[in-house]
Protein backbone atom coordinates (compact mmCIF):
# COMPACT_ATOMS: atom_id res chain seq x y z
CA UNK A 1 0.00 0.00 0.00
CA UNK A 2 1.43 3.46 -0.85
CA UNK A 3 2.18 5.86 1.99
CA UNK A 4 1.47 9.50 2.49
CA UNK A 5 1.64 12.30 1.83
CA UNK A 6 2.78 12.24 5.79
CA UNK A 7 0.67 14.71 7.80
CA UNK A 8 1.77 13.55 11.43
CA UNK A 9 3.66 11.09 13.62
CA UNK A 10 2.37 9.57 16.98
CA UNK A 11 5.54 8.10 19.45
CA UNK A 12 4.44 5.85 22.49
CA UNK A 13 6.74 5.14 24.84
CA UNK A 14 6.64 3.44 28.66
CA UNK A 15 9.72 2.18 30.55
CA UNK A 16 12.76 3.32 29.55
CA UNK A 17 11.18 6.13 27.16
CA UNK A 18 12.76 9.77 28.35
CA UNK A 19 15.72 8.78 26.81
CA UNK A 20 15.09 7.29 23.60
CA UNK A 21 12.14 10.26 22.70
CA UNK A 22 15.54 12.57 23.45
CA UNK A 23 17.53 10.73 21.10
CA UNK A 24 15.41 10.43 18.23
CA UNK A 25 13.97 14.48 18.91
CA UNK A 26 17.45 15.66 18.84
CA UNK A 27 17.89 13.99 15.05
CA UNK A 28 15.31 15.71 13.67
CA UNK A 29 15.10 19.57 12.56
CA UNK A 30 12.70 22.36 13.16
CA UNK A 31 11.95 22.31 9.67
CA UNK A 32 10.24 18.71 10.15
CA UNK A 33 7.03 19.33 8.31
CA UNK A 34 4.56 17.71 10.53
CA UNK A 35 3.38 18.12 14.09
CA UNK A 36 4.31 14.67 16.27
CA UNK A 37 2.00 13.72 19.00
CA UNK A 38 3.84 11.84 22.31
CA UNK A 39 2.58 9.86 25.10
CA UNK A 40 5.09 8.69 27.60
CA UNK A 41 3.71 6.91 30.39
CA UNK A 42 4.16 8.77 33.52
CA UNK A 43 2.59 9.05 36.98
CA UNK A 44 -0.64 10.73 37.47
CA UNK A 45 0.63 13.01 39.79
CA UNK A 46 3.87 14.35 38.68
CA UNK A 47 4.22 17.76 37.69
CA UNK A 48 4.39 18.70 33.45
CA UNK A 49 7.66 18.47 33.51
CA UNK A 50 8.16 16.17 30.40
CA UNK A 51 7.79 18.80 27.35
CA UNK A 52 11.08 20.49 29.63
CA UNK A 53 13.07 17.87 29.57
CA UNK A 54 12.45 16.53 26.23
CA UNK A 55 13.04 20.19 24.69
CA UNK A 56 16.76 20.43 25.86
CA UNK A 57 18.21 19.03 22.94
CA UNK A 58 16.33 19.35 19.90
CA UNK A 59 15.77 22.31 17.64
CA UNK A 60 11.84 20.98 17.62
CA UNK A 61 9.55 23.14 20.14
CA UNK A 62 8.46 20.79 22.99
CA UNK A 63 4.86 21.38 24.69
CA UNK A 64 2.59 20.06 26.55
CA UNK A 65 -0.56 19.28 24.84
CA UNK A 66 -3.75 21.76 25.19
CA UNK A 67 -7.43 20.79 24.64
CA UNK A 68 -8.97 22.56 21.57
CA UNK A 69 -5.22 23.24 20.31
CA UNK A 70 -4.36 23.26 16.19
CA UNK A 71 -1.53 21.40 15.59
CA UNK A 72 1.65 22.74 13.76
CA UNK A 73 4.81 21.30 11.76
CA UNK A 74 7.21 21.27 13.50
CA UNK A 75 6.22 20.77 17.28
CA UNK A 76 6.23 17.96 19.64
CA UNK A 77 2.97 17.85 21.70
CA UNK A 78 3.12 15.93 24.77
CA UNK A 79 0.03 14.51 26.40
CA UNK A 80 0.20 16.05 29.94
CA UNK A 81 -0.27 13.66 33.28
CA UNK A 82 -3.77 12.14 33.77
CA UNK A 83 -5.15 12.88 31.10
CA UNK A 84 -5.68 10.52 27.29
CA UNK A 85 -4.64 12.97 24.37
CA UNK A 86 -6.75 12.44 21.32
CA UNK A 87 -7.06 14.26 17.56
CA UNK A 88 -9.99 15.93 16.44
CA UNK A 89 -11.45 15.61 13.14
CA UNK A 90 -10.34 19.29 12.54
CA UNK A 91 -6.62 18.50 13.58
CA UNK A 92 -6.98 20.06 16.60
CA UNK A 93 -6.36 17.86 20.00
CA UNK A 94 -8.47 17.08 22.59
CA UNK A 95 -8.22 16.05 26.28
CA UNK A 96 -9.72 13.23 28.03
CA UNK A 97 -10.23 12.36 31.74
CA UNK A 98 -12.10 8.98 30.99
CA UNK A 99 -11.05 5.79 32.54
CA UNK A 100 -7.50 4.10 32.36
CA UNK A 101 -6.55 1.92 29.32
CA UNK A 102 -3.98 -1.02 29.82
CA UNK A 103 -3.67 0.73 33.38
CA UNK A 104 -2.96 4.39 31.78
CA UNK A 105 -3.81 7.58 31.44
CA UNK A 106 -2.57 8.99 29.01
CA UNK A 107 -2.87 5.57 27.12
CA UNK A 108 -0.70 4.94 23.51
CA UNK A 109 -3.79 3.08 22.02
CA UNK A 110 -6.07 5.64 22.96
CA UNK A 111 -3.94 8.42 21.24
CA UNK A 112 -2.68 5.95 18.16
CA UNK A 113 -6.64 5.34 17.53
CA UNK A 114 -8.01 8.59 17.73
CA UNK A 115 -5.05 10.09 15.31
CA UNK A 116 -5.79 7.05 12.86
CA UNK A 117 -9.28 8.05 12.00
CA UNK A 118 -8.32 11.77 11.37
CA UNK A 119 -4.79 11.06 9.40
CA UNK A 120 -5.36 7.40 7.67
CA UNK A 121 -2.50 7.00 5.24
CA UNK A 122 -0.98 9.97 6.11
CA UNK A 123 0.07 9.09 9.84
CA UNK A 124 3.45 7.59 10.84
CA UNK A 125 2.88 5.45 14.31
CA UNK A 126 6.09 4.51 16.48
CA UNK A 127 6.24 2.11 19.20
CA UNK A 128 9.38 2.12 21.81
CA UNK A 129 10.39 0.36 24.30
CA UNK A 130 8.08 -0.10 27.66
CA UNK A 131 6.79 -2.57 30.10
CA UNK A 132 3.28 -3.51 29.05
CA UNK A 133 1.41 -3.57 25.44
CA UNK A 134 -0.27 -0.46 25.70
CA UNK A 135 0.19 1.32 21.88
CA UNK A 136 0.15 -2.86 20.24
CA UNK A 137 -3.94 -1.94 19.26
CA UNK A 138 -3.64 1.64 18.56
CA UNK A 139 -0.60 0.45 15.75
CA UNK A 140 -2.45 -2.30 14.33
CA UNK A 141 -5.23 0.62 13.46
CA UNK A 142 -2.37 2.77 12.27
CA UNK A 143 -1.51 -0.15 9.78
CA UNK A 144 -5.57 -0.85 8.90
CA UNK A 145 -5.79 2.55 7.67
CA UNK A 146 -2.89 2.49 5.97
CA UNK A 147 -0.64 4.41 7.65
CA UNK A 148 3.02 3.67 8.55
CA UNK A 149 4.36 1.57 11.51
CA UNK A 150 7.89 1.74 13.04
CA UNK A 151 8.81 -0.42 16.15
CA UNK A 152 11.96 -0.06 18.03
CA UNK A 153 13.99 -3.12 17.65
CA UNK A 154 13.04 -5.01 20.89
CA UNK A 155 16.95 -6.04 21.25
CA UNK A 156 17.71 -2.38 21.56
CA UNK A 157 15.43 -1.25 24.12
CA UNK A 158 15.23 -0.94 27.25
CA UNK A 159 12.84 -2.79 28.23
CA UNK A 160 11.10 -5.05 25.27
CA UNK A 161 8.05 -5.62 26.13
CA UNK A 162 6.50 -2.99 24.50
CA UNK A 163 8.22 -3.48 20.80
CA UNK A 164 7.38 -7.58 21.65
CA UNK A 165 3.50 -6.56 21.79
CA UNK A 166 3.41 -4.21 18.77
CA UNK A 167 5.56 -6.32 16.33
CA UNK A 168 2.89 -9.55 17.25
CA UNK A 169 0.07 -7.01 17.13
CA UNK A 170 0.84 -5.61 13.05
CA UNK A 171 2.95 -6.22 10.24
CA UNK A 172 5.41 -3.23 10.97
CA UNK A 173 7.10 -1.21 8.09
CA UNK A 174 10.34 -0.44 9.52
CA UNK A 175 12.17 -1.94 13.10
CA UNK A 176 14.73 0.01 13.91
CA UNK A 177 17.33 0.60 16.86
CA UNK A 178 16.86 4.25 18.95
CA UNK A 179 19.62 5.89 17.06
CA UNK A 180 18.18 4.85 13.37
CA UNK A 181 14.64 6.15 14.18
CA UNK A 182 15.62 9.87 13.41
CA UNK A 183 17.45 9.22 10.08
CA UNK A 184 14.63 6.76 9.36
CA UNK A 185 11.64 9.54 10.17
CA UNK A 186 13.71 12.56 7.92
CA UNK A 187 14.73 9.71 4.84
CA UNK A 188 11.14 9.37 4.97
CA UNK A 189 9.88 12.83 5.48
CA UNK A 190 12.57 15.42 4.00
CA UNK B 1 -12.34 -3.46 17.19
CA UNK B 2 -15.95 -3.12 15.55
CA UNK B 3 -15.74 -5.92 12.82
CA UNK B 4 -16.60 -3.44 10.19
CA UNK B 5 -14.24 -0.52 11.25
CA UNK B 6 -11.38 -1.45 8.75
CA UNK B 7 -14.02 -1.20 5.45
CA UNK B 8 -15.89 1.55 6.89
CA UNK B 9 -13.80 4.66 5.81
CA UNK B 10 -13.74 7.05 8.63
CA UNK B 11 -14.92 9.91 6.33
CA UNK B 12 -18.42 8.02 6.57
CA UNK B 13 -18.32 6.93 9.90
CA UNK B 14 -18.06 10.82 11.13
CA UNK B 15 -21.29 11.14 9.15
CA UNK B 16 -22.57 7.66 10.78
CA UNK B 17 -22.01 9.51 14.00
CA UNK B 18 -23.59 13.11 13.38
CA UNK B 19 -27.02 11.00 11.96
CA UNK B 20 -26.98 9.22 15.41
CA UNK B 21 -26.23 12.30 17.65
CA UNK B 22 -28.70 14.09 15.30
CA UNK B 23 -31.35 10.81 16.76
CA UNK B 24 -30.70 10.90 19.72
CA UNK B 25 -31.51 14.38 19.76
CA UNK B 26 -34.48 14.71 17.56
CA UNK B 27 -36.19 11.81 19.66
CA UNK B 28 -34.96 11.73 23.20
CA UNK B 29 -33.49 15.66 23.60
CA UNK B 30 -30.42 14.53 24.80
CA UNK B 31 -28.29 16.92 22.67
CA UNK B 32 -24.73 15.66 21.88
CA UNK B 33 -23.96 17.30 18.73
CA UNK B 34 -21.36 20.36 20.46
CA UNK B 35 -19.41 17.66 22.21
CA UNK B 36 -15.91 16.77 21.13
CA UNK B 37 -15.68 14.04 18.51
CA UNK B 38 -12.92 12.59 19.33
CA UNK B 39 -14.01 11.59 22.41
CA UNK B 40 -17.91 10.47 21.20
CA UNK B 41 -16.50 8.02 18.65
CA UNK B 42 -14.03 6.83 20.52
CA UNK B 43 -16.91 5.41 23.70
CA UNK B 44 -19.05 4.71 20.66
CA UNK B 45 -16.56 2.45 18.99
CA UNK B 46 -16.64 1.05 22.46
CA UNK B 47 -20.08 0.44 22.34
CA UNK B 48 -20.24 -1.22 18.81
CA UNK B 49 -17.45 -3.52 20.15
CA UNK B 50 -19.62 -4.55 23.45
CA UNK B 51 -22.86 -4.95 21.40
CA UNK B 52 -21.40 -6.77 18.09
CA UNK B 53 -22.99 -4.57 15.68
CA UNK B 54 -21.31 -3.99 12.78
CA UNK B 55 -21.79 -0.09 12.07
CA UNK B 56 -22.59 2.84 13.51
CA UNK B 57 -25.70 3.14 11.52
CA UNK B 58 -27.09 -0.15 13.20
CA UNK B 59 -26.76 0.76 16.58
CA UNK B 60 -28.45 4.04 15.72
CA UNK B 61 -31.04 1.55 14.49
CA UNK B 62 -31.28 0.14 17.70
CA UNK B 63 -31.44 3.66 19.79
CA UNK B 64 -34.42 4.34 18.03
CA UNK B 65 -36.00 1.09 19.06
CA UNK B 66 -34.41 -0.44 21.64
CA UNK B 67 -34.85 1.68 25.32
CA UNK B 68 -31.75 -0.34 26.94
CA UNK B 69 -29.50 0.38 23.78
CA UNK B 70 -30.27 4.48 24.65
CA UNK B 71 -29.72 3.81 28.09
CA UNK B 72 -26.20 2.05 27.69
CA UNK B 73 -25.43 5.06 24.68
CA UNK B 74 -26.36 7.55 27.55
CA UNK B 75 -24.10 5.92 30.19
CA UNK B 76 -21.37 6.11 27.49
CA UNK B 77 -21.82 9.30 26.70
CA UNK B 78 -22.31 10.83 30.22
CA UNK B 79 -18.68 11.67 31.87
CA UNK B 80 -18.95 8.95 34.46
CA UNK B 81 -15.04 8.99 35.49
CA UNK B 82 -14.58 10.69 38.69
CA UNK B 83 -12.16 10.20 42.14
CA UNK B 84 -12.32 11.78 45.42
CA UNK B 85 -10.05 14.32 45.77
CA UNK B 86 -8.69 14.34 41.85
CA UNK B 87 -5.87 16.53 41.96
CA UNK B 88 -5.12 17.39 45.63
CA UNK B 89 -3.40 20.35 44.79
CA UNK B 90 -6.50 21.84 43.73
CA UNK B 91 -8.59 20.35 46.97
CA UNK B 92 -5.61 22.34 49.58
CA UNK B 93 -6.06 25.62 47.41
CA UNK B 94 -9.82 25.46 47.51
CA UNK B 95 -9.54 24.99 51.81
CA UNK B 96 -6.72 27.79 52.01
CA UNK B 97 -8.22 30.17 49.31
CA UNK B 98 -12.13 29.89 48.75
CA UNK B 99 -13.00 28.41 52.03
CA UNK B 100 -11.95 31.26 54.17
CA UNK B 101 -14.14 33.84 51.91
CA UNK B 102 -17.24 31.10 52.10
CA UNK B 103 -16.99 31.56 55.52
CA UNK B 104 -18.29 35.10 55.33
CA UNK B 105 -21.62 34.02 54.54
CA UNK B 106 -23.97 33.17 56.97
CA UNK B 107 -24.86 30.50 54.21
CA UNK B 108 -23.78 29.37 50.53
CA UNK B 109 -24.63 27.54 47.92
CA UNK B 110 -22.03 25.07 46.37
CA UNK B 111 -23.18 23.98 42.63
CA UNK B 112 -21.38 20.78 41.43
CA UNK B 113 -22.11 20.52 37.99
CA UNK B 114 -21.41 17.44 35.87
CA UNK B 115 -21.57 15.61 39.05
CA UNK B 116 -21.23 12.14 37.37
CA UNK B 117 -21.48 9.43 40.65
CA UNK B 118 -21.17 12.00 43.33
CA UNK B 119 -17.17 11.67 43.87
CA UNK B 120 -16.44 15.56 43.62
CA UNK B 121 -19.59 16.68 45.95
CA UNK B 122 -18.78 14.45 48.72
CA UNK B 123 -15.14 15.13 48.83
CA UNK B 124 -16.70 19.24 49.02
CA UNK B 125 -18.89 17.96 51.74
CA UNK B 126 -15.67 16.40 53.95
CA UNK B 127 -14.18 19.77 52.96
CA UNK B 128 -16.64 21.89 54.41
CA UNK B 129 -17.15 19.57 57.37
CA UNK B 130 -13.51 19.97 58.50
CA UNK B 131 -13.40 23.26 58.65
CA UNK B 132 -17.04 23.37 60.80
CA UNK B 133 -18.90 25.32 56.99
CA UNK B 134 -20.68 22.06 56.87
CA UNK B 135 -24.02 23.35 58.67
CA UNK B 136 -23.99 26.55 56.71
CA UNK B 137 -23.80 25.13 53.25
CA UNK B 138 -26.02 23.68 50.30
CA UNK B 139 -24.48 21.65 47.99
CA UNK B 140 -26.55 20.82 44.42
CA UNK B 141 -25.44 18.13 42.59
CA UNK B 142 -26.52 18.07 39.38
CA UNK B 143 -26.16 15.53 36.47
CA UNK B 144 -28.19 15.08 32.72
CA UNK B 145 -27.91 11.42 33.36
CA UNK B 146 -30.76 9.87 36.55
CA UNK B 147 -28.50 6.64 36.49
CA UNK B 148 -25.18 8.41 37.50
CA UNK B 149 -27.62 10.39 40.18
CA UNK B 150 -28.89 7.44 41.69
CA UNK B 151 -25.01 6.22 41.85
CA UNK B 152 -24.57 9.41 43.68
CA UNK B 153 -27.38 9.45 46.14
CA UNK B 154 -25.94 5.94 47.02
CA UNK B 155 -22.89 7.23 47.45
CA UNK B 156 -21.15 3.52 47.11
CA UNK B 157 -17.56 2.68 46.04
CA UNK B 158 -15.86 -0.08 45.72
CA UNK B 159 -13.26 -0.55 48.61
CA UNK B 160 -10.66 -0.26 45.45
CA UNK B 161 -11.04 3.02 44.31
CA UNK B 162 -11.67 4.63 48.22
CA UNK B 163 -7.69 3.31 48.08
CA UNK B 164 -7.33 5.38 46.10
CA UNK B 165 -9.48 8.51 47.45
CA UNK B 166 -8.02 7.72 50.63
CA UNK B 167 -4.35 8.80 49.60
CA UNK B 168 -5.60 11.71 47.38
CA UNK B 169 -7.45 12.73 50.47
CA UNK B 170 -4.46 12.59 52.68
CA UNK B 171 -2.26 14.51 49.97
CA UNK B 172 -4.63 16.90 49.88
CA UNK B 173 -4.68 17.61 53.49
CA UNK B 174 -6.96 16.03 54.83
CA UNK B 175 -7.22 16.44 59.08
CA UNK B 176 -8.98 13.27 60.01
CA UNK B 177 -9.00 9.88 58.68
CA UNK B 178 -10.86 9.36 55.81
CA UNK B 179 -12.38 6.01 57.41
CA UNK B 180 -14.15 8.46 59.45
CA UNK B 181 -16.05 9.08 56.08
CA UNK B 182 -17.73 5.75 55.13
CA UNK B 183 -18.78 1.91 56.45
CA UNK B 184 -17.18 -0.70 54.59
CA UNK B 185 -19.38 -3.35 54.27
CA UNK B 186 -18.74 -6.57 51.44
CA UNK B 187 -16.02 -4.85 49.23
CA UNK B 188 -17.94 -2.00 49.43
CA UNK B 189 -17.77 1.98 51.45
CA UNK B 190 -20.78 3.35 51.57
CA UNK B 191 -20.27 7.59 52.23
CA UNK B 192 -21.27 8.10 55.40
CA UNK B 193 -25.26 9.56 55.91
CA UNK B 194 -24.32 13.16 57.29
CA UNK B 195 -22.60 14.14 54.46
CA UNK B 196 -25.83 14.05 52.20
CA UNK B 197 -27.37 16.10 55.13
CA UNK B 198 -26.83 19.32 53.35
CA UNK B 199 -26.68 18.02 49.70
CA UNK B 200 -29.36 18.11 46.70
CA UNK B 201 -29.54 16.04 43.68
CA UNK B 202 -30.77 17.21 40.66
CA UNK B 203 -30.91 16.24 36.92
CA UNK B 204 -29.93 19.27 35.23
CA UNK B 205 -28.30 19.31 31.32
CA UNK B 206 -25.66 22.06 31.32
CA UNK B 207 -26.62 22.35 27.07
CA UNK B 208 -29.86 22.68 27.40
CA UNK B 209 -31.07 23.77 30.87
CA UNK B 210 -30.53 27.04 32.92
CA UNK B 211 -29.84 28.88 35.45
CA UNK B 212 -31.77 27.70 38.85
CA UNK B 213 -30.22 29.58 41.78
CA UNK B 214 -27.50 31.97 43.32
CA UNK B 215 -24.32 30.03 43.63
CA UNK B 216 -21.22 31.07 45.91
CA UNK B 217 -19.26 28.54 44.62
CA UNK B 218 -19.41 26.45 41.46
CA UNK B 219 -17.41 22.94 40.96
CA UNK B 220 -16.80 21.89 36.95
CA UNK B 221 -14.10 20.18 36.36
CA UNK B 222 -13.57 18.23 34.09
CA UNK B 223 -16.69 18.32 32.10
CA UNK B 224 -15.79 21.01 29.47
CA UNK B 225 -13.36 19.60 27.99
CA UNK B 226 -15.68 17.21 26.46
CA UNK B 227 -17.54 20.07 25.06
CA UNK B 228 -16.42 21.92 21.68
CA UNK B 229 -15.56 26.01 22.32
CA UNK B 230 -19.63 27.31 21.25
CA UNK B 231 -20.92 24.98 23.95
CA UNK B 232 -18.21 25.80 26.18
CA UNK B 233 -18.94 29.49 25.96
CA UNK B 234 -22.80 28.95 26.58
CA UNK B 235 -21.79 26.81 29.62
CA UNK B 236 -19.35 29.07 31.40
CA UNK B 237 -21.82 32.41 31.17
CA UNK B 238 -24.67 30.25 32.14
CA UNK B 239 -21.95 29.70 35.41
CA UNK B 240 -21.18 33.43 34.84
CA UNK B 241 -24.95 34.11 35.57
CA UNK B 242 -25.60 31.35 38.04
CA UNK B 243 -22.74 33.11 40.74
CA UNK B 244 -23.23 35.96 42.74
CA UNK B 245 -20.70 38.72 42.31
CA UNK B 246 -17.51 37.74 43.97
CA UNK B 247 -18.65 33.76 43.76
CA UNK B 248 -15.69 31.27 42.58
CA UNK B 249 -15.55 29.22 39.65
CA UNK B 250 -13.80 26.24 39.34
CA UNK B 251 -12.52 24.27 36.43
CA UNK B 252 -10.26 20.72 35.94
CA UNK B 253 -5.92 21.29 35.88
CA UNK B 254 -6.44 21.76 31.74
CA UNK B 255 -9.21 23.50 31.53
CA UNK B 256 -8.96 27.31 31.62
CA UNK B 257 -10.92 30.84 30.55
CA UNK B 258 -8.21 32.17 29.17
CA UNK B 259 -10.12 31.43 25.46
CA UNK B 260 -13.62 31.73 26.80
CA UNK B 261 -15.69 34.87 25.35
CA UNK B 262 -16.50 35.28 29.18
CA UNK B 263 -12.95 35.74 30.63
CA UNK B 264 -13.35 39.42 30.91
CA UNK B 265 -16.25 38.60 33.26
CA UNK B 266 -13.65 36.16 36.02
CA UNK B 267 -10.35 37.64 37.85
CA UNK B 268 -7.58 34.58 38.42
CA UNK B 269 -7.50 33.75 42.13
CA UNK B 270 -4.95 30.74 41.20
CA UNK B 271 -4.32 30.19 37.48
CA UNK B 272 -2.17 26.87 38.02
CA UNK B 273 -5.22 25.29 40.08
CA UNK B 274 -7.72 27.03 37.91
CA UNK B 275 -10.07 29.07 40.09
CA UNK B 276 -11.61 32.26 39.49
CA UNK B 277 -13.88 34.59 40.73
CA UNK B 278 -16.63 36.71 39.30
CA UNK B 279 -15.38 40.31 39.51
CA UNK B 280 -17.93 42.30 41.44
CA UNK B 281 -18.79 44.92 38.26
CA UNK B 282 -19.47 43.19 34.84
CA UNK B 283 -20.92 44.99 31.89
CA UNK B 284 -24.53 43.65 31.23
Amino acid sequence: MKHGPFQAIVMGASAGGLEVLRTILQGLPATLPVPILIVQHISPDSDSYLPTLLGKHTELRVKEAEDKETLSAGVVYVAPPNYHLLVEADQSLALCAGSKVNFSRPAIDVLFESAAEVFVSGLVGVILTGANHDGARGLARIKAVGGLCIVQDPQSAQVSAMPLAALAASIVDYVRPAEKIAPLLNHLLL
Amino acid sequence: MAVSSVKISPETQRLELLLLLEAIYQKYGYDFRQYSMAHIKRRIDHRLALSGLPSISHLQHAVLYDPVMLLNVLHDLSINVSEMFRDPGFFLALRQEVLPRLSTYPFFKIWVAGCAAGQEAYSTAILLHENGLYDRARIHATDFNPHSLEQARQGNYPLTTIKEYTINYQKSGGLNSFADYYTACDQHGTMRPFLQEQMVFAEHNLVTDGVFGEMQLILCRNVLIYFNKELQNRVVGLFKDSLCPGGFLCLGAKESLKFSVHADAFEVVQEKERIYRKKRITQA
